[in-house]
């Protein structure tokens, strides 16, 4: 039963997708065109946070770390 | 309760009973999305007119000829762009023709279309009782049994159908008299004047009442006839907003003070050109505001009262019984019989001079045919019914039941939470879609269901504000009230908007915890470094948080 109302559920976001892009008013061909150059959009965007999200992540993190926790250089001083 | 209160009092005492309108704003996240929709159908409109002009895809549409291309561009613009290329996607929610009486149910004739709405088949199929939601049918008296139809078929073997003639020649019917002050007696005036077609009333009599050296303050949202009349008279028309009347008297104060454009001279006229219910928003004019600001600066009043008379009022005798005022104050009362009396023509009423003169010098009476004998035989009876002059309690009966769908009905929409323009009383209840996409697929989806609505687009409304509007009537059952209601669930998505609201209330919790978190960092930062700008940036953080 849970399956179902889940079934349904996304179905009915698929409905709305449709409806807010429009795509319900095209017509087959346009609606291959549109949906091809948005999830090909999408796989791209998503490779690339594949790749580059995890190097910058690392980078900040050790910018942090030298910002509040290095205590080996002393060139940073507290003013109040 | 004390903001209705404050309502009543704070304007000097002028409405007797709480004015309740509202037009709820669009959410921003709605509009975005409304946006992204026209973005799209735009792109792939410009994609289908190159392929048009390029001969990939065959021109359905109407273009010059090969000879004129060089000419100036018929087709070129944004109105024509938006028919191609929008319209033409949902062309099958409009002009669908119905096959019998519109009352509360209709027949539809079925068609489908092969080539995406450019070209329609019928298949011959008659889809029975749609629960009709579109027609202004507001006392149920469209009906092809009962006493005003046997009136009418009595009065056609009498007079036959046609009247062949204009008003002032030989068309002039003892019928038509006996209407006239009929309607005289139901609105309270001294005497009216009856015409064939409602739009032709408007845009036919404005010229005759003003003329050039005149000033017409026209609402905002006036009906095309209105403005037609307007324009053709050749006065001079301003432009308030809608239903404003702050916006009104600044107008009317102007108009006094400065006079005429150029020669200062005082305006011959002023008429306030105003509608009694709007038709697109539901709205109510706000007539005890009107009256009072048309006392004080000694200007004429023109009431349009197409769509609400009949439909308010404890007696259906419009909108000036609605507010408890006097027929007197309003100087040219002015309506349609094509909405509550289920009839054709319009009237206009007022004092015994102005019709009169109406007599002889509007367009209307000296050059178009006058109403047909068994469409003023329907008035005549559809009217007294509604007076109760026939001895039955049947008009009264009508004039209540729609007041009571009307409130039933918007309650029950507003509870599954679709935003509804419009003031609380009127029965026309417009339902905001705002998306391009929703507008076809609330058609289609309300016809499956076996409901007929009427949902309205760009040209005639804003082009994000696109709405499903219903019509009530006196006619609709309660258990049709409630099939509409829920059936219009699905299609516009009411838990949509829901969402929305709970979404926006996270993404702002959302922005505070994010603002506050970059004001620690960046308070963090600023104790390390010392930097001002950086410290000055944190603190203007925390106002936008706080905000």
């Amino acid at each position: 039963m849970d399956i179902k109302s889940m079934k349904y559920y996304l179905y009915w976001l698929y409905c709305q997708f449709e409806l807010i892009t429009c795509s319900y008013l095209m017509e087959p061909w346009e609606k291959l065109l549109f949906y091809s150059f948005n999830i090909t959009m999408l796989v791209m965007v998503l490779y690339i946070a594949y790749i580059f999200v995890p190097v910058h992540i690392t980078m900040a993190f050790q910018f942090f770390l030298h910002l509040f926790g290095n205590q080996h250089e002393n060139t940073v001083s507290i003013v109040k | 309760f004390f903001i209705l209160l404050n309502h009543i009092v704070h304007n000097g005492g002028l409405y007797k009973r709480p004015f309740n309108e509202a037009f709820e704003e669009t959410p921003m996240l709605v509009a975005v999305l409304t946006y992204v929709g026209y973005g799209v159908l735009t792109l792939f409109g410009y994609l289908r007119d190159f392929m048009r002009q390029w001969k990939i895809e065959k021109c359905q549409n109407a273009t010059e000829r090969e000879e004129q291309k060089d000419f100036v561009p018929l087709y070129q613009d944004f109105e024509n762009f938006y028919n191609r290329n929008l319209y033409m996607r949902i062309r099958d929610s409009w002009n669908r023709p119905i096959c019998s009486v519109p009352g509360a149910k209709v027949d539809m004739m079925e068609r489908v279309s092969h080539d995406y709405n450019w070209t329609f088949t019928y298949t011959g199929r008659v889809i029975k009782d749609i629960i009709n939601m579109g027609s202004y049918n507001y006392l149920g008296f469209a009906q092809k049994a009962g006493t005003c139809q046997e009136a009418a078929a009595k009065v056609l073997s009498q007079y036959g159908a046609g009247v062949c003639s204009t008003r002032q020649e030989m068309g002039n019917l003892d019928k038509h008299e006996e209407l006239e002050k009929l309607v005289a007696r139901f609105l309270g005036v001294e005497s009216a004047m009856a015409y064939g077609m409602g739009f032709a009333t408007n845009s036919m009599n404005i010229p005759a009442l003003v003329g050039k050296g005149c000033l017409i303050l026209s609402d905002e949202l006036n009906h095309a006839s209105l403005v037609l009349g307007a324009r053709l008279s050749g006065a001079t028309i301003r432009i308030f907003k809608h239903n404003n009347m702050q916006s009104l008297e600044k107008l009317l104060k102007d108009a006094i003070v400065h006079g005429q454009p150029r020669t200062r001279r005082p305006w011959k006229k002023i008429l306030i050109l105003v509608e009694g219910i709007y038709s697109m928003e539901g709205s109510i004019v706000r007539l005890p505001e009107v009256i009072a600001l048309k006392k004080k600066y000694k200007s004429y009043l023109y009431l349009d009262e197409a769509h609400s008379i009949g439909a308010l009022g404890p007696t259906g005798r419009g909108v000036v019984e609605y507010f408890g005022l006097s027929p007197e104050d309003v100087d040219v009362m002015m309506g349609t019989f094509t909405k509550s009396f289920g009839a054709a023509g319009g009237y206009i009423g007022g004092k015994k001079e102005l019709i009169d003169y109406l007599r002889t010098y509007s367009h209307s009476a000296v050059y178009a045919t006058s109403l047909s004998p068994p469409v003023v035989e329907q008035i005549i009876t559809s009217m007294k019914c509604i007076m109760g002059e026939d001895g039955t309690n049947v008009g009264k009966a009508r004039v209540q039941q729609l007041a009571e769908n009307t409130r039933y009905f918007r309650r029950r929409l507003k509870e599954m939470g679709f935003i509804i323009y419009g003031n609380e009383d009127s029965p026309v209840v417009p339902l905001m879609l705002y998306m391009p996409a929703k507008i076809g697929a609330f058609g289609r989806e309300m016809l499956k269901r076996n409901i007929g609505v009427v949902v309205v687009g760009f040209p005639a409304t804003p082009i994000i504000e696109s709405r499903a509007r219903f019509c009530l009537s006196a006619a609709h059952t309660k258990e049709m009230l409630d099939t509409v209601s829920v059936s219009s669930c699905v299609p516009s998505s009411c838990a949509f908007y829901k969402q929305i609201q709970q979404l926006s209330v996270f993404c702002g919790l959302v922005q505070c915890l994010v603002y506050k978190l970059l004001n620690l960092m960046f308070k963090a930062l600023c104790s390390r470094a010392g930097d001002d700008t950086i410290s000055f940036l944190a603190s203007t953080m925390q106002n936008g948080c706080l905000q």
